[in-house]
């Protein structure tokens, strides 16, 4: 019996039979829908007179588009309000479950999945965004899709996928204090670079991804499309049972004990061979921060702006050349020297409890700086609910930070929330490409205590310092 | 059309603000929309789109990484419709190639030396004409001769024009079949308790 890692019993389980050549024809257990890349899909069914095959194993969401304030509003941009009345009327005339504007379940598409139960391990999700990834966290082998490719499923509950390589990321080690999943994430991109697991599904493995929570496992998991991975995984364990127990979607009862059963014999076989393996020592892991147009760009917050010419590469020294012209940094300066004006918790990365918990607490009883605009947007309106009945929401207001409805918001500028031309922002999101957050605007990625601190002093700022300034313990 | 970059991620193909479109067509003024103009609206000379012979060329030469980030399947759309029916490079992002395959602009692999060849040609010769040919493997330019790959299945589709559903429906009872033997447990969005 060979020995097959996580990946491999994951596809292997989901090959539909019948195909003899090129690329296998996967099963599709959830595709999730959001208003921005399905329209054209629906419409090339309706175009062939095609309907959806399974709308059981279908849900939509409205989460790109969506205004975080006033959300019940008519949207004031019509091409948005388009879409995602395009959204809505898909959903309605082909029997489609849709949580949008107004649903108590609504969020970004890779915050609701989890926490409806519904992303489970050792199943296939797909749906039209990149960061699907997030979802392998669970021991889903979960990937981003075209919209062409999310026609076919709607229209087969199949994927034609040619099969990726396998690649084990292991982490071992004991975080040092104030580095978080996000400095994990952004440690592993430095250490591979935005091509460094093309082709490749990313097995997490390693004592440090064990002791993370469900939370932490998807902010490291949704990074890995930055590295350019097809999927990120974590074997599923107690800690992913207990996470799923008694969600809405979740199995029940016998259905229940058999999935367990299963979930516990799923990971890779001991010595079970990857295509590639990468060691992370989390000793060498700090709280980071990008600098650059790519989430592989960043240094430590003690560090400086890199000089391109210490690139041996020479197509890194010309990126990072054009860069640093965008960014508006010269080499040499101090990360800690550099003033944002902007700040930005939130997104399919960071905008879970967790995520603003920690956030709350750095900022409890101080205020943000003068001249500094912060939004703290929850990842659904269940996330924003919990946050408000533990009084976090309260915490934000207090120290001039605003709290929105949730949607991907400044993530990249669909919706009002973007920055100006030249504006610069802490932001706990997945990209800091050229315009992604507003034409011209500057992003550095961050962790949401990391953008927390930033908040209160106007520049990046090093977390563990601050903290220990103002008296709070560093986890 | 040479565009001496790597890493040309799809915020730089087709930003954010167009992907708010319903339709299917129409993307080609979006192509490469903050190189191409500044902020006054106007065409930027420097960008090799808007410069003479290169505007209107059918084929991109682009550097390594081409197509990362984004799922959005739209970057093939804006080169589509703004005439490009190959993108050359040393490697592409994988969302970004399938998608590209799904939409019939086909993503030639090359060498990083090769790559450069044909940047450097079309720097020396602008104008010069490329050819990419499907069917015999191989990219011709000045006297530049190079073989490249297709994946069989998607390579014979391509040269087919096959529709893509319609073969995967062929098999429908192949995938009823698998359905009937998945465990319970699997996702349902019939099974919550507590109705919305």
């Amino acid at each position: 019996m060979t020995r097959r890692t996580l990946f491999d019993k994951v596809w292997d389980a989901h090959r539909v039979g019948g195909e003899e050549e090129g690329p296998t024809l996967l099963y599709i257990d959830l595709h999730l829908v959001h208003e921005v890349t399905s329209p054209q899909a629906f419409e090339g069914l309706r175009l062939a007179g095609r309907t959806v095959r399974r709308p059981d194993q279908t849900i939509a969401t409205m989460d790109h588009n969506v205004p975080t304030v006033d959300q019940l509003a008519p949207i004031a941009d019509p091409v948005s309000a388009a879409q995602v009345e395009a959204l809505r009327r898909n959903c309605a005339d082909f029997g489609i479950p849709c949580y949008g504007i107004g649903h108590r379940w609504q969020g970004i598409v890779h915050v609701i999945g989890p926490e409806l139960g519904l992303t489970l391990p050792g199943t296939t999700i797909v749906c039209g965004d990149s960061h699907t990834a997030t979802h392998g966290a669970f021991g889903a082998l979960a990937f981003g899709i075209g919209t062409t490719d999310v026609e076919h499923v709607l229209a087969t509950q199949t994927l034609r996928a040619g099969r990726p390589n396998s690649m084990e990321v292991r982490i071992d080690g004991v975080l040092p204090a104030g580095v978080t999943a996000k400095d994990v994430a952004l440690g592993v991109l430095r250490t591979i670079g935005t091509a460094g697991a093309a082709g490749h599904v990313v097995e997490y493995t390693g004592s440090v991804v064990a002791r993370m929570s469900m939370e932490q496992r998807m902010t490291l998991c949704n990074l890995t499309i930055e590295g350019g991975g097809r999927a990120g995984m974590i074997a599923p364990d107690d800690v992913t049972v207990a996470y799923l127990a008694g969600r809405p979607f979740a199995p029940r009862g016998e259905a229940w004990d058999e999935a367990v059963a299963a979930w516990t014999q799923l990971r890779s076989d001991e010595g079970a061979a990857y295509d590639r393996t990468v060691v992370i020592d989390a000793a060498d892991l700090a709280p980071f921060v990008t600098w650059g147009t790519t989430p592989a760009q960043s240094v430590a917050v003690t560090d400086a702006v890199p000089d391109p010419e210490s690139f041996s590469d020479p197509a890194e020294r010309e990126s990072a050349a054009r860069a640093l012209v965008y960014m508006g940094l010269t080499p040499g300066t101090r990360m800690e020297d550099v003033t944002i004006d902007t700040v930005f918790i939130g997104s399919c990365t960071n905008s879970r409890i967790e995520d603003l918990r920690i956030a709350a607490e750095v900022m409890d009883g101080h205020r943000v700086a003068d001249g500094v605009r912060v939004l703290v947007v929850p990842g659904s309106q269940q996330v924003k609910l919990q946050a408000e009945n533990e009084g976090l929401d309260r915490i934000f207001l207090a120290s001039g930070a605003e709290w929105r409805d949730a949607g991907c918001s400044m993530c990249l500028g669909m919706n009002p929330d973007q920055l100006q031309p030249g504006q610069r922002c802490a932001s706990t999101s997945n990209r800091n490409f050229e315009g992604r957050q507003g034409r011209g605007g500057r992003t550095h990625l961050v962790s949401p205590p990391m953008a927390a601190a930033a908040a209160i002093e106007g520049r990046i700022t090093d977390v563990r310092r601050f903290r220990a300034r103002v008296g709070q313990a560093v986890p | 059309m040479p565009l001496d970059r790597s890493d040309v991620d799809t915020d730089q193909i087709i930003p954010k603000q167009f992907l708010k479109r319903i339709e299917r067509t129409g993307y080609g003024p979006f192509l490469f929309f903050d190189s191409r103009y500044d902020d006054s609206g106007a065409e930027r000379p420097d960008f090799v789109l808007n410069m003479e012979p290169y505007r209107g060329g059918t084929v991109l030469v682009v550097g390594r990484n081409f197509g990362c980030g984004s799922s959005r399947e739209h970057a093939v759309w804006a080169l589509q419709d703004e005439g490009f029916r190959a993108v050359i490079a040393p490697s592409f992002a994988d969302i970004f190639h399938g998608n590209a395959l799904s939409c019939g602009l086909l993503p030639v692999t090359l060498a990083e030396h090769q790559v450069a060849a044909l940047i450097d040609l079309a720097g020396e010769q602008p104008g010069v004409e490329c050819t990419v040919d499907l069917e015999a493997g191989c990219v011709s330019a000045g006297d530049l001769r190079f073989q490249f790959t297709i994946e069989a299945t998607q390579r014979r589709r391509l040269l087919e024009g096959l529709d893509e559903i319609t073969l995967t429906l062929r098999g429908l009872d192949t995938i009823s079949g698998f359905e009937a033997s998945r465990p319970r447990w699997m996702p349902d969005l019939t099974r919550a308790e507590a109705a919305p």
